[in-house]
């Protein structure tokens, strides 16, 4: 496969929960992770003569994504069913935006791997309600319905088919995934199911018409989402190749097989039945409500990105990385503002803590080093009571849990030696152990001399078990023997 | 005690010439004697009953009781009543028994009054003859021979054999109206929007609303008193102030304008209705009302397009209806669908499954178009012919339904003749404006009725001239023969 | 408007509802006059008229975000025809 035969063109479906604390038309908890069905009211179980009731937060929250991402907002908005037969699906309808959505066109810009810009337009965002689970673990045959998520509040976020690389797709969700964990109207929590991509893809020659559409569903990670593409592009092309023809088609990716098959049961009788829900009546919003949502809008990533490159002079790339993230950003902003020093948090958090979320599969809000405890350890790294490489051993086990940084050195004995006389007295017992190689260096060429030195201060590094201040024996070194010479 | 009206009961209560319990215990033996007869129960409650009366008596002795406190009600089989089964006239809901109460039983209960038991009805309220019901139809008390109207036709035949003296209904193109015709008693759907749906098992969203039963305007002013209000649990429930329906009951009615539409008496309606109708309105005049022609051009496709919204909005209402959470599940599916298939089959009857179809059918691709945008286009026309009516006159009147009961089976396999039972009854659920129903004469011996429709929450006017017009005639205290 | 067979097939999958061999053309049958009836709409002049979905030119009330709801799910859960550890049990859920 010559990859520039071939365009690859890509567009996004995003289900956002949205972080209200109640439904988006009943007063149960929203709360994740409660036993089977014990939130699910009379309202998420369609129980016969219930009604639904919008909650204003929902209605806020979309509205503040909308002007997040440059759209425009309805004045008015509606109520659609959506109609279909699923075992989780309660109503028998899903209560969705078909005609009128909240939020109209609007737009996100994203930054390619070359640097430029580039902008993937919103087609538009629609308020709606997630459905239950099915549970597929065997009851004799028979599968279990939750319908604790039955009435989660979602915003669907539909763009246009913008995109031409796995690359760009995956840029464009890391930047959703950073408005709206910035707006605080989504926890982002991806492998809770906060954020799922379906992904619409077709691949053409450059230049001819789009070609048939795939859509992947339900991907709950970027890796997740980067493979899914690479997967199904080479299967397209694959196909196309070998003369074949693209079927329009709901695909299934599995990421722990890294396979995706076909849902053909989504096939079958597609006529959804859309007309407006006659329980609920027109949103209406004024120009005041979306002003003043407008003026109280929190920071976003790009505003976010530009303030760390001037506030506390990072790189580009670790700005947009630090900024681009409602999590790293506080994270990064409460560790800076209690140690001092930005450049340090921010090589500690994009390195050594975000191995270990990736690792753990956690959220940085979940990180079992807290912003406190990782300005601890940077404080003593400056005030050297700690190497750079004791510090990698201390944050080990502040990770596993051992306790705050000034125990775990105490306890394990790594606090650094800085104290003069201390290390001079090492230098003196190496220098007394070393007589040849000392005269040999009185006697070497002036050249060769920094080479040399270096065994010196490896001698005493290693008498003092890795504690001495490694600088401070150099001097020393250095110091002493220019006095024998 | 059973000729009493609801106003007379709560006075001889308040004045202690009986007990809640002793009210109670008589009408539930008059259920277990009679209703055989009628069949206008679905579920009879005693247990309940005698301890509502208990609590309703304790009330009563303590102090300042409501007016309804103590007095016995029915509630169609269409409002869930927590801890009593709910069925909706449907094996899909034969064991059905809510954890909750609908707003409208809710209300009854704060106002202390006491529920004899659940009325039988068209299933899921979809029919005009009582005939679609899994209990089987209920039989009119003036002609058991005969159908009582429907879907209310369990509440109107047990109000008119005195089983019980009031009863709650519900009316998405009629149903409150044509049984309260068809049985004689008076029958009111207030404006859309007036009296909550929550708890009110739904039919047709738009259309649906509840509303009283009883004998006379002055009492269903009572009970419309305790019906209406505000709800915060019903989106469509409006937020306006509730006035007391029995104040200006007795208002004089001169000066009042009064528009007879002439689409409403064409060649469809039956000749001794029509008379009926025009002795009403002679008597109003005497009182001083002016009467005047007017027109509801679209008239005419207020039952085409009502038989294009009411199914589409069921046939997403009754999907719910699965086998799944609640209600009838098919013995041993052998897969997810065939549960889907045969629980659904086997739990719907014939009409209710037909309006899910047909409502299926008009929101299908290629056909949403022409039949449900046009219909809710032709819904807007509806309503802006009464709206530029109601700049000419104070009220509409018309003939409930053209004829008066027509006998078991005579309708049975045409669901289109049916459906125009319901002609004169169908537009104001279209525009959502309140409709009433007061008996106005008798044709073959059986009760035909007079349809007052009001402007936008102005029932109180409606039951005004509802209880002048009754001061005047007495068509309302006539009883099917054989009661007394 | 005359309603096949195919189409009651189609329409009795959207709404689940089986209907019987021997059902299929009284049903097709009773459908058909019913749409008849409805045809009559067509005859209405409606160009420029915005379609009418509620009755009242009413617009939606908003709820606060609160938890109002207590977890009932024994109640919920005894009106179930077939339920297991806190779940609802259905034939088997295949994608």
């Amino acid at each position: 496969m010559i990859a520039t035969d071939w365009e690859i063109v890509i567009g996004l479906e995003v289900h956002t929960q949205l972080a209200t604390r109640s439904k988006i038309f009943s007063g149960a908890s929203t709360a994740f992770g409660a036993e089977p069905n014990t939130q699910a009211c009379a309202i998420d179980l369609a129980m016969p003569g219930t009604l639904p009731v919008l909650n204003e937060e929902a209605l806020r929250m979309a509205v503040m994504f909308g002007i997040a991402v440059n759209a425009q907002i309805a004045k008015v908005s509606a109520f659609d069913r959506k109609n279909y037969f699923y075992p989780d699906l309660p109503k028998g309808y899903q209560t969705t935006q078909l005609e009128r959505p909240i939020v109209g066109p609007g737009h996100i810009d994203i930054q390619c791997d070359d640097g430029s810009i580039k902008r993937i337009r919103i087609h538009h965002a629609h308020l709606e309600e997630d459905a239950g689970k099915s549970l597929h673990e065997d009851f004799h045959g028979m599968s279990g319905i939750d319908l604790n998520r039955a009435g989660t509040p979602l915003i669907e976020i539909v763009t246009e088919p913008d995109m031409r690389s796995a690359d760009e797709a995956v840029a464009f969700a890391r930047k959703l995934h950073g408005i709206v964990t910035s707006l605080g109207i989504c926890d982002g929590d991806m492998s809770q199911g906060s954020m799922r991509f379906d992904v619409n893809i077709s691949v053409r020659r450059p230049g001819e018409p789009l070609g048939t559409r795939t859509e992947t569903k339900n991907l709950n990670s970027f890796r997740f989402m980067e493979r899914a593409i690479a997967l199904e592009v080479k299967r397209q092309i694959g196909v196309l190749e070998d003369g074949g023809k693209i079927i329009q088609e709901t695909r299934l990716y599995d990421g722990d097989k890294d396979i995706a098959r076909s849902m053909r049961s989504k096939e079958q009788a597609n006529d959804y039945r859309y007309f407006p829900c006659p329980d609920l009546l027109p949103v209406e919003i004024d120009e005041a409500y979306i002003e003043a949502l407008r003026a109280s809008l929190p920071e976003l990533p790009d505003a976010r990105k530009q303030r760390f490159m001037k506030q506390y002079q990072l790189s580009t790339y670790d700005a947009d990385v630090l900024g681009g993230d409602a999590g790293m950003a506080t994270f990064f902003e409460t560790a800076t503002q209690q140690c001092g020093n930005a450049k340090l948090v921010a090589n500690w958090v994009m390195g050594e803590l975000s191995a270990k979320l990736n690792n753990a599969d956690i959220n940085i809000r979940e990180s079992r080093v807290t912003p406190q405890a990782l300005a601890n350890l940077i404080a003593r790294i400056v005030d050297r009571s700690i190497s750079n490489n004791m510090a990698k051993q201390v944050f080990e086990a502040m990770w596993s849990g051992e306790g705050d940084c000034d125990a775990i050195i105490a306890t394990r004995g790594l606090k650094q030696v800085s104290d003069t006389d201390t290390i001079a007295a090492l230098v003196d017992q190496v220098i007394a152990d070393n007589a040849q190689q000392i005269a040999n260096y009185i006697n070497a060429d002036v050249s060769k001399r920094t080479k040399m030195l270096g065994y010196f201060v490896g001698q005493v590094m290693k008498l003092s078990r890795g504690q001495a201040n490694p600088q401070q024996v150099n001097d020393t070194v250095l110091n002493k023997l220019d006095a024998l010479l | 005690m059973h000729n009493l009206t609801l106003t007379e009961l709560s006075v001889g209560l308040a004045n202690k010439d009986f007990s809640s319990v002793e009210l109670a215990k008589f009408f539930l033996e008059r259920i277990a004697t009679l209703d055989e007869r009628y069949n206008s129960f679905i579920t009879v409650t005693p247990e309940l009953a005698l301890q509502q009366a208990q609590a309703a008596d304790r009330r009563r002795a303590a102090g300042a009781a409501p007016a309804l406190c103590g007095v016995p009600v029915v509630h169609k089989d269409i409002f869930c009543t927590q801890g009593v089964r709910t069925s909706c006239g449907s094996k899909m809901l034969d064991n059905f028994i809510p954890p909750y109460d609908a707003t409208v039983v809710a209300n009854f209960v704060a106002a202390g009054a006491v529920v004899l038991g659940k009325s039988n009805m068209d299933e899921f309220a979809m029919g005009s003859s009582n005939e679609t019901s899994y209990y089987g139809p209920v039989k009119n008390p003036w002609d058991t021979s005969c159908v009582p109207g429907g879907s209310s036709g369990g509440s109107a035949a047990a109000v008119a054999a005195r089983l019980t003296p009031a009863a709650t209904a519900t009316d998405t193109g009629g149903s409150i109206r044509q049984p309260a015709a068809l049985c004689g008693i008076t029958g009111l759907k207030p404006t859309y929007g007036r009296v909550s749906r929550w708890g009110m098992i739904a039919f047709a969203s738009s259309l649906d609303q509840a509303g009283p039963m009883a004998r006379n305007a002055q009492d269903a002013a009572l009970l419309l008193n305790v019906m209406a209000g505000f709800d915060p649990k019903d989106s469509t429930s409006v937020d306006r102030e509730v006035p007391d329906y029995t104040a200006g009951i007795n208002s004089s009615l001169t000066g009042l304008t009064v528009g007879l539409p002439r689409e409403y008496f064409d060649a469809g309606l039956n000749p001794g209705t029509e008379r009926a109708l025009r002795d009403a309105v002679a008597e109003l005049q005497k009182q001083g009302v002016i009467v005047k022609d007017i027109s509801l051009p679209h008239s005419a496709l207020s039952v085409p397009a009502y038989y294009v919204i009411a199914p589409a909005e069921a046939s997403a209402n009754l999907s719910r209806f699965d086998g799944v959470r609640y209600g009838y599940r098919c013995a041993d599916p052998i897969d997810l669908r065939d549960m889907y298939m045969r629980s659904r089959a086997e739990g719907f009857g014939d009409e209710v499954k037909r309006r899910i179809l047909v409502g299926a059918y008009c929101l299908s691709a290629g056909y949403y178009d022409a039949y449900y945008k046009k219909a809710q286009q032709v819904r807007r026309l509806i309503k802006q012919d009464f709206v530029a009516a109601f700049n000419d006159v104070d009220v509409i009147i018309g003939p409930t339904c053209p004829n008066p009961a027509f006998a078991f089976g005579a309708k049975g396999n045409n669901p289109v003749a049916m459906y125009l039972e319901d002609i004169y009854t169908i537009a104001t659920n279209l525009a959502g404006l309140p409709g009433m129903s007061i008996p106005c004469g008798l044709v073959d011996d059986k009760p035909v009725g007079l349809q007052i429709i009001g402007n936008y929450f102005d029932e109180g006017r409606m039951l005004n001239i509802a209880h002048r017009l009754q001061q005047v005639t007495d068509w309302h205290t006539r009883t099917a023969p054989g009661l007394n | 408007m005359t309603i096949e067979r195919t189409d009651i097939e189609k329409l009795a999958e959207l709404a689940r509802i089986d209907i019987t061999e021997q059902n299929i053309s009284a049903t097709a049958r009773s459908i058909s006059e019913i749409l008849t009836l409805v045809d009559q709409l067509q005859a209405a002049r409606t160009e420029n008229v915005e379609p009418m979905a509620h009755p009242l030119d009413a617009t939606q009330r908003l709820r606060a975000d609160c938890v109002t709801e207590p977890d009932r799910r024994e109640d919920f859960l005894a009106l179930a025809p077939c339920s297991e550890n806190g779940l609802y049990l259905v034939p088997q859920v295949l994608d």
